[in-house]
C-alpha cells in the first residue's frame, strides 16, 4: 500500500482522543440535476463538537445521512471511525452504525412501538443482551432524559419535546460515541430547548461522546457551545461555563451554497464581520 | 413523442428492475439470518384475520350469484341440475383464487402501503437503519410471507363459502335437490383443478404484498406521497393480480392437463 499518507495515519488512531472520527474530503453530492453539496471538507475530532448551520435547505440533515451511510455521495471520502463509508456496502455499514447514534430531525421515532421499545429498540432486536439488561439500561436512560413516567406510552402520546427527548435516548442507549442531532430543539420553547441542550452537553463532557449538532436556533448553539458538564463533589452532574479549554473544542460551520461559508469557535463567529453571516447572527 | 415514449419506456424499466432487486433481496433475507418470528406472526395474523370477514362476504355473494346466472344459463338446454358442476369448477379454479387476491390487495396491500409509505416519509425507514436493522428484513419479509401463506389460506376458505353460498341460492330458488347439487359440485372436480386453485395464490399473494412493499417503502413527498403510493398499491397489485393469473393458468394447463 505504500507509506501511509498522515490523514491515513491520524485515522487509524481514531480511538484517541483529539484524532479525527469523522472526516468529509471534497465531498459532492446532488439529486438529480440540484447540486446540495459541492465541495464540502471537514474534520471532527474524537470528544470535540461541530455546530452546523445554515438556511433551510442548505445540505445539514444530508450530512448527517451520508455519515451514518443512508446516503452516498457521488465524488469525494467520508471515513467514521477510522472507515471510509462512501463505498461502503450496505451490510459492512451496519457495524459503522453500531457507534454511531443519530436523532433525526422529526423524531421519527417508530409510531408502532411503545416509549420503552423505541429506546430500547437496538438492544431488544439487535444485540444478544440479557433481557432484564435491556430493561434496566432503557429506564437508566429515560431516567437521564427525565422521562421514566411515560415509559408506557406511545409515541402518539407525548409532547412534541417529550418525543425529541425520546429520540435522545434511543439513540444514546447503545453508547455510540459518536452522536448526530438534526435540529434537536427546533420548534420547541426555550425552557425544553435548554434541557435538551444540557443533555447534549452531559453527553459530551461526562459520556465521551464526539457530537455533530445541526441547528438553526443560535441560543441553542452557543450554549452547548459555551457550557460544560461537570461532577460536583457530591457526584451530581452541574452544568457551567466552559473552560477555555473546552470552549476551543466546539467549532461552528457554516454551510452555503453547498460549501463551507465560515469555520470557527464561538468568539470566532461572533467577532465575523460577513454581511451573510451577520444576517443569520441577528 | 418519441421522446416522451423513451422517457416512459426507461421509467418502466428502472422500475422493474429496482423491483427485481427487492424480490432479491427477499430471496436474501429469507435464507440468512437474522429472522425477526415475532414479526412474522403479527403479520400472519393481520393478514389472514383481518381480511377473514371481507373474504367471506365475497366468497359467499359470488357463489350465490354465480348459481342464479348460471341457472338461467343452463335452463336453456334444460341442465339446471349440472349447476354444482359449474360452480365448483369456476370457483375453485378462478373466482375463489383471484378475488381473494383483489380483494386482499384493497384491504391489506392498501394498508402496507400506507404503513410504510408514512414510515419512509418521517424517516422511520432510515431510523430503523440507522440502529442496525435492515428494513426488508424486518418489514416486508414478515409481511410477503404472511401473504405467501394466508393468501392460499384465505382463497380456500373462500372456495368453500362460495360453494355453500351457491348451494343456498340452488335448493331455494332454483329448487335443485341439495343431493343433486352436491353430487354435480364432487363430479365436476379434477384434482388438476385443485392444484390449480391452490398453487395461484401463493403467486398471487407473493405480487401484491412484494408490490405494495415496494410502492410503500420507496414513498417520497409527505403525506400526499403516501396517499398517493397508497392508491399505486391497490391499483398496480389488482393488474398485477390479473396478468399473473392469466400467465399461470396458460402455464398450469399447459403443465397440468
Ligand atoms: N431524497 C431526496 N431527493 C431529492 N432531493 C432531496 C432529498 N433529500 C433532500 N433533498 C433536497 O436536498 C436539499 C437539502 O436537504 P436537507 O434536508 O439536507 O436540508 P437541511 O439543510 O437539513 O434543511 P432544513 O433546515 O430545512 O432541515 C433540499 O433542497 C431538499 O429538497
Ligand atoms: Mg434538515
Amino acid at each position: 500500500m505504500g507509506t501511509p499518507t498522515p490523514l491515513e495515519s491520524r485515522l487509524s488512531r481514531v480511538k484517541t482522543p483529539g484524532e479525527p472520527i469523522i472526516v468529509f474530503e471534497r465531498v459532492f453530492l446532488a439529486f438529480g440535476d440540484n447540486v446540495i453539496l459541492k465541495d464540502i471538507s471537514f474534520e471532527l475530532r474524537a470528544g470535540f463538537t461541530k455546530i452546523f448551520l445554515g438556511a433551510s435547505g442548505a445540505g445539514k440533515s444530508t450530512i448527517l445521512k451520508l455519515i451514518l451511510g443512508l446516503l452516498k455521495p457521488q465524488t469525494g471520502k467520508i471515513w467514521v471511525n477510522g472507515v471510509r463509508v462512501d463505498t461502503l456496502s450496505e451490510s459492512d455499514m451496519m457495524k459503522v452504525r453500531d457507534d454511531v447514534g443519530m436523532v433525526f430531525q422529526e423524531g421519527a421515532l417508530f409510531d408502532s412501538l411503545s416509549v420503552r421499545e423505541n429506546v430500547g429498540y437496538k438492544l431488544y432486536e439487535e444485540s444478544d443482551m440479557d433481557l432484564n439488561d435491556v430493561h434496566r439500561r432503557v429506564e437508566e436512560v429515560l431516567g437521564w432524559v427525565e422521562l421514566e413516567e411515560h415509559i408506557d406510552k406511545m409515541p402518539s402520546q407525548l409532547s412534541g419535546g417529550q418525543r425529541r427527548r425520546v429520540a435522545i435516548a434511543r439513540a444514546m442507549t447503545f453508547q455510540p460515541r459518536i452522536l448526530l442531532y438534526d435540529e434537536p430543539t427546533t420548534g420547541l420553547d426555550p425552557i425544553t430547548s435548554i434541557t435538551i441542550d444540557d443533555e447534549i452537553v452531559k453527553l459530551r463532557d461526562i459520556e465521551g461522546v464526539s457530537s455533530l449538532v445541526v441547528t438553526h436556533q443560535l441560543r441553542d448553539a452557543f450554549w452547548v457551545a459555551e457550557r460544560m458538564a461537570v461532577r460536583g463533589p457530591d457526584g451530581k452532574v452541574q452544568i457551567v461555563p466552559a473552560s477555555p479549554e473546552k470552549l476551543a473544542q466546539t467549532e461552528f460551520v457554516m454551510l452555503r451554497d453547498g460549501l463551507i461559508a465560515f469555520e470557527g469557535t464561538a468568539s470566532e463567529l461572533r467577532a465575523n464581520n460577513d454581511p451573510y453571516l451577520q444576517l443569520f447572527l441577528s | 413523442m418519441q421522446l416522451f415514449i423513451t422517457g416512459w419506456a426507461k421509467k418502466a424499466f428502472f422500475e422493474v428492475q429496482e423491483y427485481v432487486k427487492l424480490c432479491v433481496a427477499l430471496a436474501r433475507a429469507a435464507t440468512s439470518r437474522p429472522f425477526y418470528y415475532r414479526d412474522v406472526v403479527e403479520q400472519l395474523d393481520a393478514v389472514g384475520v383481518g381480511s377473514l370477514t371481507v373474504v367471506l362476504l365475497t366468497g359467499g355473494f359470488t357463489g350465490a350469484v354465480l348459481a342464479l346466472q348460471s341457472g338461467m344459463t343452463l335452463d336453456q338446454f334444460g341442465a339446471r341440475s349440472v349447476v354444482g358442476r359449474l360452480i365448483s369448477a369456476s370457483m375453485i379454479k378462478e373466482l375463489g383464487p383471484v378475488l381473494t387476491a383483489l380483494m386482499v390487495t384493497g384491504r391489506v396491500g392498501s394498508g402496507i402501503a400506507a404503513e410504510l409509505g408514512s414510515m419512509a416519509v418521517t424517516d422511520q425507514l432510515n431510523a430503523l437503519r440507522a440502529l442496525g436493522t435492515d428494513p426488508v428484513r424486518k418489514l416486508a419479509l414478515p409481511r410477503v410471507i404472511a401473504g405467501v401463506v394466508m393468501v392460499p389460506i384465505l382463497t380456500v376458505i373462500s372456495d368453500f363459502v362460495g360453494i355453500v353460498g351457491a348451494w343456498i341460492t340452488t335448493v331455494t330458488q332454483l329448487r335443485v335437490a341439495s343431493s343433486v347439487y352436491w353430487n354435480s359440485v364432487v363430479m365436476g372436480l379434477y384434482i388438476q383443478d385443485i392444484w390449480m386453485g391452490l398453487i395461484k395464490p401463493v403467486f398471487l399473494g407473493f405480487a401484491l404484498v412484494s408490490i405494495a412493499c415496494f410502492v410503500g417503502m420507496r414513498t417520497t413527498g409527505g403525506t400526499q406521497g403516501v396517499g398517493r403510493s397508497t392508491t399505486q398499491a391497490v391499483v398496480a397489485g389488482s393488474v398485477a393480480v390479473l396478468v399473473l393469473d392469466f400467465i399461470i393458468t396458460k402455464l398450469l394447463i399447459s403443465l397440468l392437463y
